[in-house]
This record gives C-alpha cells, sequence and structure tokens, in this order.
C-alpha cells in the first residue's frame, strides 16, 4: 500500500519535470500557428483561436472585440465578416458576455509568411550540404586513424592518441578568433570549404571507432592476414560490415552537431547565399523580433529535422551519451 | 605481421592528424601569438608584448564579463546537478515509461541553441510571455525578466523592504532568466549520465541495508551519493566547461548582453570584441584568459575526484 502511494508520488513528480521539459516546444508550436494580433492580446495561451470573439445568443452570431471591461458593461468593437470594424465602441452587458466564444483558428500561413521573409529552404539545403559532406569527412578520417589506434602497433602510438584525446578538452571559442585569422589567409573565409574541411575531423568519433574496432576478435584479423588480405582490404571485409551500429550512432552525432553549430558559421560566413540555417534563424530573430509568431513558426521549422532524427534514433543516442559519460 | 604494418599506420593517421593540427592545434597556438600584437581584422599592426593583458585586467567590463559568467556557472551547474540527480534516481525507480521520460527530458539537449534561445526569449517577454503568464497564475506580480539589471538578491530582499548594497545584488534578473533556460537545456543530459551511473552501482548494496533496516533516505545519503560520486565529477566538470562556454542565449536573447552589461557573458565579450570592434588581438588574449580558468578548474576537479573517488 504504502509502496503504491510512493509510485503515484514518483510518477505525478516526473510528469511535473517532463511539462517542464515540454512546455517551450509546445508552446513554440501553438505560437506559431497563432495570429500575431490575438498572441500580442496574451489571452489564448496553448491553443490558438481567433483574434475575435463572437456572442451566440444573437441570431446571425455576432463578431466582436472586447476592448474594456467596465463593472458591468463591456466596450467592444463589432466586426463584420471580413474582419473589419463595423460599430466602435459598444457597450454590451454581462448578460451576453456569458454567451461569448473564441473559435480555434489555426495560421498555418505564419510558415509561408516566414518563409517569404527569409530565403529558409536556400539555408535548408545548404545546411544539408555542409552537414553531409563534414559527415563523410568525419567517418573517413576517424574509421582509418581508428584502425591504425586500436588494431595496429607502431612507435608513438599512444603519444599520438593522447594527442588527440586531449584536442576534446579545448573549447571552440578559445580557437574562434585565430582560426578566423587562419581562414582569412587561406582565402577560405565565405566559402563552403571553410565551413567543411575545418569539421572533417572529430576526436569523440575517433574515440568511439577505436573502442568498437577494440572489441572485434582478434582471431578475424589474424584468419584475414594469412588468407593474404591487405589492410584496406580488412578495413572494408571485416571492420565495416562489422561496424554498421557505431557508424550510425557516429553519424547521427556528427549531424546533430553539424545542424545545430552556429558560432563557427556565424563568423565565417558573411554572403546571405551562404548561410547556414541557424545563423539565418538568427538574422530573423534580429529582423522580426517583433513578429512573434512568424519566429516561432520559423525556429519550429529548424527544430523539426532534428526531431525526426531522434525520434528515429532516439535509442541509439540516449544510449551511447550514457556510456560515454560512463567511460571517462 | 608487425613488419607489414611499418608505415601504413602513420598515413591511416595522417588524414585526420593533418586536419587536427591545422584547424585545432595550429589556431591554439596561433591565438598565443597574435595575443601579444595589436592585430586588427586583416592583418597585424606590430608587437605591443602583454600590453593586451595589461589593458584586459584593466578592462571593468573584462571583469564584468567574467563575474556574470560565474555567476551563471554558480547556479547552473549546481541546480542542473542537483535537478538532474533526482531526475534520475526517480526514473531508476520505475519501469513503465521510463523510456518516453527519458525522450522528453532529452529532448532540449538535441535541438538547436539559436532556436531554443529564440523561444525562451519570447517565454521571457513581458508583456505576453509564458513567464509571467505563470506567475499571473500563481499570484506574483509580472516581472521584467530580460529587460531587468537590478540583482535577484537586491529583487527578493525589497519584497521584505530590506535594501540591499549593490554589491549584494546578485545576479541580475535577466541572467536569471537565461540561468533558468540554461539549466533546462542542460538537464536531459546530465540525467541521462545519471541514470546509467546509477544503473552500475549493484542492487546489493540496497538489500543490505534494507535488512538493516535504513530508510530510503538514508539509503540515498549512504550508499547511492557515495557511489554515484564518479558520474559526479564527470558531469560537474561537462556542466562547468559547457557553461563557460555559453554564448547563443546572450547573443540571441539580450541586446548585446544588456541590460547594463550584466547578462554579457565572458565568451560573448571575446565575440564582441574579436568581431565587432576588431581587435583580434586583444579578443585572442581574453580568449587565453578563458582557456586558462577551464584549464585550472579542470585540474582542481582531477585533484579533487582523486581524494573523493571510491
Amino acid at each position: 500500500m504504502g509502496n503504491n502511494i510512493r509510485k503515484i508520488f514518483i510518477y505525478l513528480a516526473l510528469i511535473a519535470c517532463g511539462i517542464f521539459m515540454v512546455v517551450p516546444f509546445v508552446w513554440m508550436i501553438s505560437t506559431s500557428l497563432m495570429s500575431q494580433a490575438e498572441f500580442n492580446k496574451g489571452e489564448s495561451v496553448f491553443i490558438p483561436k481567433e483574434n475575435y470573439d463572437i456572442i451566440r445568443n444573437t441570431a446571425p452570431e455576432q463578431r466582436i472585440i472586447v476592448v474594456k471591461v467596465i463593472g458591468d458593461t463591456t466596450l467592444v468593437h463589432y466586426l463584420n465578416e471580413n474582419g473589419r470594424i463595423t460599430r466602435e465602441y459598444v457597450k454590451i452587458t454581462t448578460k451576453s458576455i456569458k454567451h461569448i466564444y473564441k473559435p480555434i483558428s489555426i495560421h498555418w500561413e505564419n510558415f509561408s509568411k516566414a518563409f517569404k521573409k527569409v530565403p529558409f529552404a536556400r539555408y535548408f539545403a545548404n545546411t544539408l550540404f555542409v552537414s553531409f559532406l563534414s559527415l563523410f569527412g568525419v567517418l573517413i578520417t576517424s574509421a582509418f586513424a581508428a584502425f591504425a589506434f586500436a588494431r595496429m602497433e607502431f612507435k608513438g602510438r599512444d603519444m599520438l592518441f593522447l594527442l588527440f584525446i586531449s584536442m576534446v578538452m579545448v573549447p571552440e571559442p578559445i580557437y574562434l578568433i585565430s582560426s578566423y585569422v587562419l581562414l582569412d589567409k587561406l582565402h577560405w573565409l565565405d566559402t563552403y570549404r571553410g565551413l567543411i574541411i575545418p569539421w572533417c575531423v572529430n576526436v569523440f568519433t575517433v574515440f568511439l571507432f577505436r573502442q568498437h574496432f577494440k572489441s572485434l576478435p582478434k582471431e578475424l584479423f589474424d584468419a584475414a592476414a594469412i588468407d593474404g588480405c591487405s589492410t584496406m582490404g580488412m578495413l572494408r571485409r571485416i571492420v565495416l560490415p562489422l561496424s554498421k551500429p557505431v557508424i550510425a550512432t557516429a553519424s547521427v552525432f556528427s549531424l546533430i552537431g553539424s545542424w545545430n553549430s552556429f558560432m563557427w558559421p556565424l563568423v565565417m560566413t558573411d554572403s546571405p547565399e551562404k548561410r547556414l540555417l541557424q545563423v539565418g534563424l538568427s538574422y530573423f530573430n534580429a529582423e522580426a523580433s517583433a513578429q512573434t509568431t512568424l519566429l516561432m513558426a520559423a525556429s519550429t521549422f529548424s527544430i523539426v529535422p532534428i526531431l525526426i532524427l531522434f525520434f528515429l534514433a532516439q535509442k541509439q543516442i540516449i544510449e551511447s551519451t550514457a556510456k560515454t559519460g560512463l567511460k571517462d | 605481421m608487425k613488419t607489414r604494418w611499418k608505415i601504413s599506420p602513420y598515413i591511416y593517421i595522417l588524414p585526420a592528424l593533418v586536419l587536427l593540427v591545422s584547424f585545432r592545434m595550429l589556431p591554439i597556438v596561433m591565438s598565443f601569438v597574435i595575443s601579444f600584437f595589436e592585430w586588427t581584422l586583416h592583418g597585424t599592426g606590430g608587437f605591443i608584448g602583454i600590453s593586451n593583458y595589461q589593458k584586459l585586467i584593466n578592462d571593468p567590463e573584462f571583469w564584468q564579463s567574467m563575474m556574470n559568467t560565474v555567476w551563471l556557472v554558480i547556479f547552473v551547474v549546481p541546480a542542473s546537478l542537483i535537478f538532474s540527480l533526482i531526475f534520475a534516481v526517480l526514473l531508476n525507480q520505475i519501469k513503465a515509461l521510463r523510456g518516453l521520460f527519458r525522450t522528453v527530458y532529452f529532448l532540449p539537449f538535441v535541438t538547436s541553441m539559436v532556436a531554443v534561445s529564440i523561444v525562451w526569449k519570447i517565454i521571457f517577454n513581458e508583456q505576453t510571455g509564458l513567464a509571467n503568464q505563470f506567475l499571473n497564475v500563481i499570484g506574483i506580480s509580472p516581472q521584467k525578466w530580460l529587460a531587468e539589471a537590478r540583482g535577484i538578491f537586491d529583487i527578493f530582499f525589497s519584497g521584505f523592504g530590506i535594501h540591499l548594497p549593490n554589491w549584494m545584488g546578485g545576479p541580475s534578473q535577466a541572467l536569471f532568466a537565461i540561468i533558468i533556460m540554461t539549466v533546462w537545456k542542460s538537464l536531459g543530459y546530465n540525467t541521462i549520465i545519471y541514470l546509467a551511473g546509477l544503473q552500475n552501482i549493484a542492487k546489493d548494496y540496497y538489500e543490505a541495508a534494507e535488512i538493516d533496516g535504513a530508510g530510503k533516505f538514508k539509503q540515498f545519503f549512504k550508499i547511492t551519493l557515495p557511489l554515484v560520486s564518479p558520474t559526479t565529477f564527470y558531469v560537474l566538470m561537462m556542466t562547468t566547461i559547457v557553461t563557460f562556454q555559453a554564448f547563443s542565449q546572450v547573443y540571441l536573447m539580450t541586446n548585446k548582453g544588456g541590460p547594463l552589461g550584466t547578462t554579457n557573458l565572458i565568451v560573448y565579450y571575446i565575440f564582441t570584441k574579436g568581431f565587432d570592434t576588431h581587435e583580434m588581438g586583444y579578443a585572442s588574449a581574453a580568449a587565453l584568459m578563458l582557456f586558462a580558468v577551464i584549464l585550472g578548474l579542470t585540474v582542481i576537479q582531477k585533484r579533487l575526484e582523486k581524494h573523493v573517488n571510491y
């Protein structure tokens, strides 16, 4: 009995925390579907509703906008069907107030409006292009390096690996300024090269692959060596087929990382046609700060691809996150 | 077999190594060099020794941004650790719906800082934001949030008629709004790490404690907390380092680190010095100061870990 009550409390606490975690997303989506006028009034919070109210008990329903409530009378505007004001400041009594309701209305056009203001499709395509090319680079460089670290013996291996790992600890803001200078000297500023090539290496992925390659049975490699299989052949015929899950995990992390990266593309690109999604979103945030509903629509749009990826691969993402925490 | 792999290992490592050396190590060394120069956006203005560092320690704006960042870390790290440990302990006690809760908690971690910063900026909107609507429901008067430069301790105590001196005011309410969203963003990751740590603790300890008649709270403090301490150190270190680097929140939610510079964080300061006023040498010096702080903290935490670890 006591145990059951405890369980109920645990679930209640978890639900409360869960609500705190998702409410910003729910609010984002509901606001993205609301008319700006309705949002500015601050009356409908989670359900997008019409800007006007309707009085039900009149023969043809009357559309009104409540302007002010004074005592038991309410000052309203009457609207015609086009939403234009037909009569200003009419007083209505509390009796009719009881029959007022607000119809729900979903404003999908916020999305198309946001798209008209800012070329999000272009930003989207740029981001896909940069994300997948750097993913490709990361997988290649990591697979080769990790294979050498895990399966080969050579002078300075442990030193080199330590060197790799130590780079994880250096935060991006530390080398941002000098990277700008470097890219400037290379004439890589405001180019796709500058967005892709520096991110074709990922120490975390090297580490992840190395752990996995080490766990593969040694006998497989010995047998392949006896059969005269080259190292490249081993990598292609033995390692690759046995590494699909870890490659998938690394890919998902890499894609999330480059999709969400912001500081680097913000600093390294200038021209609008090379803008990535997050940078474009931040410019939109600066330009359209009063157009809350459009901003929310753009934010929703920018999050959706990552959410889809997350829901498809959530088990892998969460479990490998948990593992990295334990490895330290 | 060893003889066959004499040159090839280095060739295998080469692509990753070249990129790592060119785009991580070289820039770090360059930061160091640039910090001794008067360096503008596209070139150098000459070697000036430690002038950038001297100017830096005499710049009140630098110290303010450092102080703001320290406030952020002081609030975010313990709050995030405590809440995520509680979430994880609760999650560890249930079976049904655990996956669902895990997913929900993890959601903020995978979404982009830019998008969620925009959402939280609107949540803290004075007129129609969700934060004030929530306060309204529980009977607290609306707050100015991101527009409020007054310290939160000052605001709290002035409610009781006590006026605090300026230096005791604490982080501004605007910074506090940023603290709330940063905790929210970090909770999911830490919860998952903690949950994994908790699942590593053998059930036998709890069974033995149960037989000895220890209550749930005693079990938590005597078994869970000590045995999960390696995880705590990892989470502590990660959260501290990540929080020191907070940037996007300030860039997107505030008006250039305002009001009155109370949300100007160190990375934002570096960013503005580098890319608004183009003092690249000066900004590099500031970046290296931040690096020194992070490195120092990492060393201290590693030392402490050796003393406390089980």
